[in-house]
């Protein structure tokens, strides 16, 4: 396989995984506090579609992700609301979550359809994106790739070592003891879904400033689903994000470019291969791993503090 | 929230409020109701006129009313199934796919027996049963790998909504493509032994309507007078008591997701058959999912959910006559739909506990 080929198939992996990790980065905080939170569809379409407005009117990539980040932050906050404030079933307030960024998405963006900008530049970085083979692919990519490698490597830094990553797991395995030893679970839990919510919105800002690069309505198409499948996938381990959305990207673009590779089956049936395999992994992962031993204890139960 | 020293609590209440579980739905939606009117402002329409298109309008038309029973029966079938399986905290959100499979399978019959003269009484029964039976197998998916193998049914329930959706497409424009039909990915259109018969003659109303009806009927008697029934309720509200009773969760979970699949593959047969009276490439304007909001509208019982899928019809029937009268977009619908679980969910939290302000700790 020449370089040149390699690394074209190679960048295109990276380019579909990118939505996937920071959307499941950001959902796996969320979840390690405790809280499930489905409403990461709709909190991505949220972000497309203000990402893709902020960057049309202001010319500028950087502040329509920072408007994809703003209007998932708003989502979560919602979210946060209604579990946080009124202990509302988890489920059911993150499915409402999704309905409704799916509707309010449409409703902005009725205007936008159709409408075209440059996508986000590539940062090329001096003399390592010409090395061969993994040269463009690693160190040509747009800033967004940057974004979503430094925040798993942050994410699992502080989880792992930070006084505030360890309470946020305490939150997340056992909020009645954490609540008795003064840690404010509420407060930790909110922390834990803004920031799902902004890595939600920025992953739908990549959508419409990287990837496509335009809007449509419900263009995120499932990936939001695909994220949070992931998150289970990776046992709730950050690094384990990146893997898991390289293979799912892989079968997204094993989809696109299954007829150029000659396979001839249905389109429909390529299409649906990325949430077939997503079903098949979880199953893999389930059959060789002692049974929800990795899964936050806590996860989807709400805390109401008796005193 | 403010900064002063005082926040608002949740006090958990020893019983739920009697007035507040029948009141805190109303609550609900005439909050959602103000939600709703602030989108249509924004929208730069008048909400006095969109409600009065939304609402008014097609409750004081018969051909509305009509419209909307018929959309309610799919609304009220699938939630009726859904509604026992979030009593039991099992969480089947792929009733959209199981809605899809049951009409697809049960067309697929219609298509099969396409052009049949002779002896064709048994082809109607047999949709509505192939229907059902694919929708509870399709359901049995995630249940099966939930319970052998521990993985999350939220999760294969919605991804297996997107294979059936793709399913149906490839099948009204591949193999089940109506030769006649101009190059239109729709099958032919069902011949009249494959047809839902009016619920009286010349009526605009199918009678699957009436399946829908006895349904709500069957299904508040077993919530509340059969074991089963009682199972699923101490499974949801005392997971260890039910432990102890002998009830088999891995069994009713089973049980649960054959039921709500089966109930949602019946839906989606009811509706080809009896409504759209072809196959073509989406067959549902997301009845799968609204069916999620009718269910918790419902207060997951029986009755309320007849209730609550009216009121759910009518925000389609009126969002469609906003479409024409005021070109508000569709996703309004949605968006109002949305605004309208949350409101349900957060009203529902007054009949649990109550609202006090308490003294912050210094």
């Amino acid at each position: 396989m020449s370089s040149v080929f390699f690394q074209a198939v190679a960048a295109t992996i990276i380019a579909s995984s990118i939505p996937l990790i920071l959307a499941a980065i950001g959902e796996l905080v969320a979840e390690r506090s405790g809280m499930l939170n489905l409403g990461v569809e709709g909190m991505m379409l949220m972000g497309a579609v203000c990402g893709f407005i902020g960057a049309y009117f202001s010319s500028s990539t950087l502040v329509g992700a920072l408007c994809g980040v703003a209007a998932g932050l708003a989502m979560a906050s919602l979210y946060g609301l209604l579990t946080i404030g009124f202990a509302v079933n988890q489920v059911a307030a993150g499915l409402a979550l999704t309905i409704f960024g799916q509707g309010l998405s449409g409703l902005i963006g009725a205007h936008y359809v159709g409408l075209k900008r440059d996508g986000a530049p590539h940062l090329h970085l001096p003399w390592l994106s010409g090395l061969p083979y993994v040269g463009h692919m690693l160190f040509g990519e747009d800033g967004f790739v940057y974004a979503a490698l430094a925040l798993v490597a942050g994410v699992a830094w502080f989880l792992r070592y930070s006084r505030a990553g360890l309470n946020l797991r305490a939150v997340g395995d056992n909020p009645a003891s954490a609540h008795a030893l003064g840690m404010s679970v509420g407060g930790t839990r909110l922390m834990a879904v803004l920031f799902g919510g902004a890595c939600a919105g920025l992953s739908g800002a990549y959508l419409t400033l990287a990837y496509t690069p335009f809007w449509s309505p419900g263009l995120s198409a499932g990936r939001g689903w695909i994220a949070l499948a992931l998150v289970v996938f990776a046992s709730w381990k950050p690094w384990r994000v990146v893997l898991g959305a390289l293979l799912f990207g892989g079968a997204t673009i094993l989809q696109l470019q299954a007829q150029a590779l000659g396979i001839r089956l249905p389109s429909q049936m390529l299409s649906a291969l990325p949430y077939v395999v997503t079903i098949l992994a979880l199953i893999l992962l389930n059959l060789r791993r002692y049974r929800g031993s990795l899964t936050p204890a806590a996860l989807g139960l709400p805390f109401v503090a008796d005193t | 929230m403010s900064a002063s020293s005082w926040r608002l609590k949740l006090v958990a209440r020893a019983n739920p409020s009697r007035a507040l579980v029948l009141l805190a739905p109303v609550l609900a939606v005439a909050l959602a109701l103000v939600f709703g009117a602030l989108m249509i402002l924004a929208l730069g329409k008048s909400p006095v006129e969109a409600f009065n298109v939304y609402f008014a309008q097609p409750l004081a038309d018969p051909f509305s009313l009509a419209e909307i029973v018929v959309k309610a029966s799919p609304l009220v079938m699938i939630a009726l199934g859904l509604a026992f399986c979030y009593r039991a905290n099992l969480w089947n959100i792929g009733a959209e796919g199981q809605f899809v499979i049951g009409g697809t399978l049960g067309g697929g019959i219609a298509v099969a027996t396409h052009g049949m003269t002779h002896a064709t009484f048994w082809i109607l029964p047999a949709m509505l049963v192939i229907g059902a039976l694919g929708g509870a197998l399709y359901a049995l998916i995630p249940a099966v790998l939930k319970v052998t193998l521990g993985v999350s049914e939220i999760l294969v329930s919605l991804m297996l909504v997107y294979v059936a959706q793709l399913n149906l497409d490839y099948l009204v424009r591949g193999p089940w493509r109506d030769p006649k039909g101009f190059n239109f990915p729709v099958t032919a259109g069902f011949d009249p032994s494959a047809t839902l018969p009016p619920l009286w003659p010349g009526g605009a109303v199918h009678s699957g309507v009436a399946i829908t009806v006895l349904l709500v009927i069957i299904m508040a008697v077993v919530l509340a007078r059969t074991r089963f029934g009682f199972a699923v309720r101490t499974a949801g509200m005392a997971p260890r008591a039910a432990g102890f009773a002998g009830f088999d969760h891995r069994r009713l979970t089973l049980a649960l997701f054959a039921l709500s699949g089966g109930l949602a593959g019946l839906a989606g047969v009811v509706e080809v058959s009896g409504v759209i009276n072809q196959l073509q490439p989406s067959i549902s304007p997301g009845y799968g999912f609204a069916a999620i909001i009718v269910a918790f509208l419902g207060r997951l019982s029986p009755v309320g959910i007849l209730v609550a899928g009216l009121v759910l019809a009518l925000t389609y029937i009126g969002g469609e006559a906003a479409q024409i009268a005021m070109k508000l977009p569709l996703d309004l619908t949605t968006a109002f739909q949305g605004v309208v679980l949350m409101c349900v969910l957060a009203a529902d939290v007054l009949t649990h506990y109550r609202l006090t302000l308490a003294r912050r700790a210094s």
